[in-house]
């Protein structure tokens, strides 16, 4: 995870490259809750996983996504 | 009569499944005609921007029901426990139905993969319940894992096909018989409702043969009522059954009429 400190504006102004549930997306680097707030999805009516690793909610915050990130979201559907 | 699970006291025996019904509303009355306690629900890799989901997810909510989140899909233990983690977060619950399948024709449960997200879970502080097999060995070993339910599968899901194997399902209740024991998966009628039941299995978990039926409300009562006979059965003890004919009449006494 990066942390906050760690953000410099050089690096949340450049364009990355991300696959979001199989679609490649270019994306300013930002963090993974300010890319959620983007979806215009509730924060809480998704769940999150970048690169296989689950990311709670709390920790979204946290994770400046990078080029490459191969980033996941689920969210409740019917099921048996 | 009340039965205590995973910390829960419920009064009924029927776990509904949320899938594949006619519409939302078709669904919210099956479920208050079933008396199910427990619902199941899965997560799927989307990202949907209407309130469809998040409707649907109310729907479900509002019913009272506890939620039991699925892992549907999953190949892998890796998997499993990530999707597990991401139910715990979406579902606000501990509870997961673990299900890691391990043949794409019969959607067979992988005893291996399964054992091993049970051993990350239970350390993850989920109350696991493990969608297996009926096989007794397997059974066991997610009993070591940290295990506290079994539900062994009826049939495969979505089969209909009811209890292909009732020697195992007994066998199970008789070698474990504190352990509770949920069938799940392969209940086409209400008849297999009861026979699982009567063997003395727990509750039974089922949902496409209450979804696919002409009238989902109607059939999740039937299975309702099958529960409940199926159950006051086992508790009432069935009779033994005998090779030959044995009169209920008495006949002693009588005399010779021809």
């Amino acid at each position: 995870m990066n942390s906050k400190s760690s953000f410099d504006q050089s690096a949340i102004n450049a364009q990355i490259h991300i696959n979001v549930n199989g679609s490649v997306q270019t994306v300013p680097r930002m963090t993974l809750a300010q890319w959620v707030d983007r979806t215009g999805v509730l924060p809480s009516a998704l769940a999150t996983a970048v690169n296989g690793q689950f990311v709670p909610r709390t920790a979204r915050d946290g994770y400046l996504l990078k080029e490459g990130d191969v980033l996941t979201t689920f969210q409740p559907i019917a099921g048996g | 009569m009340s039965w205590d699970i995973a910390g829960r006291t419920l009064t009924s025996r029927f776990f509904l499944g949320t899938a594949n019904y006619p519409s939302p509303e078709v669904l919210q009355q099956a479920i208050v005609a079933s008396g199910a306690q427990v619902v199941t629900m899965g997560l799927k890799r989307q990202l949907a921007h209407g309130s469809q989901a998040s409707d649907f997810f109310s729907l479900i909510k509002a019913t009272g029901a506890q939620l039991l989140p699925n892992t549907a899909g999953c190949r892998t233990a890796r998997e499993a426990v990530t999707l597990a983690a991401m139910a715990r977060e979406l579902f606000d619950t501990h509870w997961i139905k673990l299900e890691v399948v391990g043949d794409e024709h019969t959607l067979q449960p992988d005893p291996f993969e399964l054992l091993s997200a049970t051993e990350q879970l239970v350390k993850d502080g989920f109350e696991v319940f493990p969608y297996c097999t009926d096989d007794l060995v397997t059974c066991r070993r997610l009993l070591d894992a940290g295990c506290n339910i079994l539900m062994p599968w009826g049939a495969p899901i979505g089969s209909g096909q009811g209890l292909i194997n009732p020697f195992a399902l007994r066998t199970l209740r008789s070698r474990l018989p504190e352990v509770p024991l949920i069938v799940d998966a392969g209940i086409g009628s209400p008849a297999d409702a009861v026979q699982a039941m009567e063997l003395g299995m727990d509750a039974v978990l089922l949902n496409s043969a209450v979804a696919h039926a002409v009238d989902p409300v109607m059939m999740a009562r039937a299975f309702r009522l099958g529960i409940e006979s199926g159950r006051l059965a086992y508790e009432a003890g069935v009779m033994a059954r005998q090779d030959m004919a044995v009169a209920s009449t008495p006949v002693t006494g009588q005399p010779f009429l021809l």
